[in-house]
């Protein structure tokens, strides 16, 4: 019993040691409460992004994400960072009413939030200053204005979530921006059976020279496979939102044209300097600041395929 | 015959009016205070709450600690904690419930649909929630007495089942998304709305504000305006539940459930049904809290209560239950649930990097864990 007693009072004096010098610091402090978690690669490269701005912006910056998508914890998450009077709030906002009270708190706590990734269209109703992050229809047109300046005329868009609101708007900008017609297929989350389905239309409908994914991994690279597949490789364009190491491959390769890189480290990177600066002389950006589209053709995938291994694109 | 006479004692006066003195029994050995303290199961985890509560009083900014703070950290800890007193009744009992979280999901998407698809008032929506769960949970039950699987088997099977269902059932309810939104709106106003979200003794917390007694926002409104509904709901919980397990007979089949049931049986109690009811319970209690966190976000979607079940089952192994059945006590997993608490949202409050946050986590417990297992077995004389 004794020894145990020892043990832990060594134990809470080393911890005490350790952690005594790290609260003297006074700078400003920034806190970003978001949805991602901290092993899923988008977000990873996000927390870089909130990382660099705060060495470089010399601010204290701390990510915060429940363990899992848990919008009750990432309410109380928001509560937590509000009770700590930071410099500034970061936020994402993928369900509004779940996290519209908390965002509220922290407005009449006075502390200025910036929303950044999603919530574009609440972002100002509850009262951020700001939001950072690739909006879904523009994106959708300059990728499709894009292909339509390649010389595309029949499209095909393959939405594996309908519903998802995001998405529905990924295939509507799309539409504009192609200007050509454009036919949504609605597939499921299963990468086997958008690879089915894709061959299945390309054969029902020959006229067909655009593919536009949704999603790099789930559905661009089983749509290359299956334009392959289906002996096209030549005669029909795939693009795909979002970036993945085998896309970015098949994009070097001349078996894609391109992939809608939403540049989710300045999602990261940007609200802390603005933030930083905002607590520092009291600038802040008159409006949104789109962090993409970034078209990532042939040319640049060399560069992207070695900074998507540093966790940076 | 002969008489025998009986000699006679000599009678003192001091015999005559002295009362006899109490006979100590030197074969029984008085506890004192602190050994009678120490064998209650709940010790560990109080001892576990210190230990948090120092290691965050020396690394967390000091605003953890205020009212509001505190208010911050006991909400996700009350949501947990019903949960976890629930699960430490069935655990008592001998009893694993894996489907707890899946269910908070499903009765959530249950209560969503009642609201909006079918219309129906908040008080009958509540019932009907309640009472399908309630359902679910006696098959649960069912299953496990008439098939004598591990409990364990069967409700981690439901926890997939119940898990599927909620995506499909969203998806088709929503027509095609995996989030359900605007129930707080249908909800509406009203009595019922007070009990079951928002905040309570709002009036007595803006009376302390308007005198000062609560820290005040920049624009003049309370940091606090109330004490949330679920702690509310946690504290009657976990009291209603030590008070059937001390002091009534169901409390003491339950405690003889789990300590052996074949022995149980024969002494006369109704295992069967205890168990149901026990099955039942957590399901009501997956259910309430579904209630409750629906009605305050306003929306529900395929991921709530998400690995809650291992929480819930943590929490009450570190109040004290055995995993093996008929030890343990509510009033535990109540500390046990504020620990988790405590120690999931205090991390945020440290300047800690967010990545060793599951380390903490699990490090905390398991000291928490192993501090109570060692208790326990210097004051039972285990060996």
């Amino acid at each position: 019993m004794k020894s145990l007693i020892t043990g832990l009072a060594a134990a809470a004096a080393l911890t005490l040691a350790a952690v005594a010098p790290a609260s003297a610091q006074q700078n400003s402090r920034i806190i970003v409460v978001s949805h991602g978690q901290a092993n899923d690669p988008f977000w990873s490269v996000v927390k870089n992004g909130v990382t660099a701005a705060g060495q470089d912006m010399k601010v204290q910056v701390d990510y915060r994400a429940p363990e899992t998508f848990d919008m009750v914890a990432m309410g109380q998450l928001i509560d937590a960072a509000v009770n700590q009077k930071p410099a500034g709030l970061i936020v994402s906002i993928p369900d509004a009413s779940a996290l519209g009270p908390a965002i509220q708190k922290a407005v009449s706590a006075g502390i200025p939030v910036v929303s950044m990734n999603s919530g574009s269209d609440v972002s100002k109703k509850l009262g951020a200053l700001l939001h950072v992050g690739q909006d879904e229809l523009d994106a959708g047109k300059a990728a499709g204005a894009k292909l339509k300046e390649m010389g595309g005329k029949v499209g095909l868009c393959v939405n594996h979530e309908v519903g998802n609101v995001s998405l529905d708007l990924r295939c509507k900008g799309f539409t504009e921006g192609f200007g050509g017609k454009v036919t949504v297929l609605p597939v499921s989350n299963d990468p086997a059976d958008i690879r089915a389905k894709v061959k299945a239309a390309l054969a029902s409908d020959t006229s067909i020279d655009t593919v536009m994914a949704l999603g790099a991994s789930l559905a661009g690279e089983p749509t290359v496979a299956a334009v392959k597949e289906a002996g096209k490789g030549g005669a029909v364009r795939v693009a795909s939102f979002d970036l993945s190491a085998n896309f970015l491959k098949a994009v070097s390769a001349g078996e894609a044209a391109f992939a809608v890189d939403q540049q989710q480290y300045l999602q990261g990177y940007l609200p802390v300097a603005f933030l930083a600066l905002n607590a520092k002389y009291g600038l802040i950006p008159g409006g949104n600041v789109p962090s993409g589209p970034n078209l990532i053709t042939k040319e640049k995938a060399a560069q992207v395929v070695d900074l998507s291994a540093k966790g940076i694109r | 015959m002969v008489e025998i006479s009986q000699p006679t004692a000599p009678v003192g006066p001091a015999d005559a009016v002295a009362s006899p003195k109490p006979v100590q029994d030197e074969r029984l050995r008085e506890a004192s205070l602190l050994t009678k303290a120490m064998r209650r199961p709940e010790l560990g985890a109080l001892a576990g709450l210190v230990l948090v509560t120092i290691f965050f009083l020396s690394t967390a900014d000091s605003s953890m600690f205020t009212l509001a703070g505190m208010m911050n950290i006991l909400t996700p800890a009350s949501q947990l904690g019903i949960l976890a007193v629930a699960a430490a009744l069935l655990m008592i009992g001998g009893e694993f419930d894996l489907s707890i979280g899946s269910m908070v999901a499903f009765a959530g998407l249950i209560f969503g649909a009642f609201l909006l698809l079918t219309g129906w008032p908040l008080p009958l929506a509540i019932a009907a929630t309640l009472v399908v769960a309630a359902l679910l949970g006696g098959l649960n039950g069912q299953i496990v007495i008439r098939t004598r699987l591990p409990s364990f088997i069967v409700t981690l099977a439901f926890l997939f089942i119940l898990r599927g269902l909620s995506l499909v059932g969203l998806k088709w309810a929503s027509g095609g998304s995996t989030q359900m939104r605007g129930i707080g709106d249908q909800a509406g106003e009203g009595v019922v709305r007070e009990i079951f979200s928002g905040n309570a003794l709002e009036g007595l917390f803006a009376w302390l504000a308007s005198h000062d007694v609560i820290a005040k926002f920049p624009n003049g409104t309370p940091t606090v305006t109330g004490v949330p509904v679920s702690i509310v709901w946690f504290i009657l919980f976990a009291l209603v539940a030590t008070w059937i397990l001390l002091r009534t007979r169901a409390g003491n089949w339950i405690f003889a459930a789990g300590g052996d049931a074949n022995a149980a049986r024969n002494s006369g109690v109704p295992v069967d049904r205890v168990k149901t009811g026990l099955f039942m319970l957590t399901a009501c209690a997956a259910a309430l809290v579904a209630i409750l966190t629906v009605l305050d976000a306003g929306s529900t979607d395929a991921r709530r209560g998400f690995q809650k079940e291992f929480e819930a089952i943590i929490a009450a192994v570190i109040g004290g239950c055995l995993l093996t059945g008929g030890y343990g006590s509510a009033i535990g997993a109540f500390f046990g649930a504020i620990i988790f608490g405590m120690v999931s949202i205090g991390l945020t409050y440290t300047r800690f990097d967010s990545d060793w946050f599951q380390v903490f986590l699990g490090a905390m417990l398991l000291l928490a864990v192993l501090f109570n297992n060692f208790i326990r077995r210097k004051v039972t004389g285990e060996r």
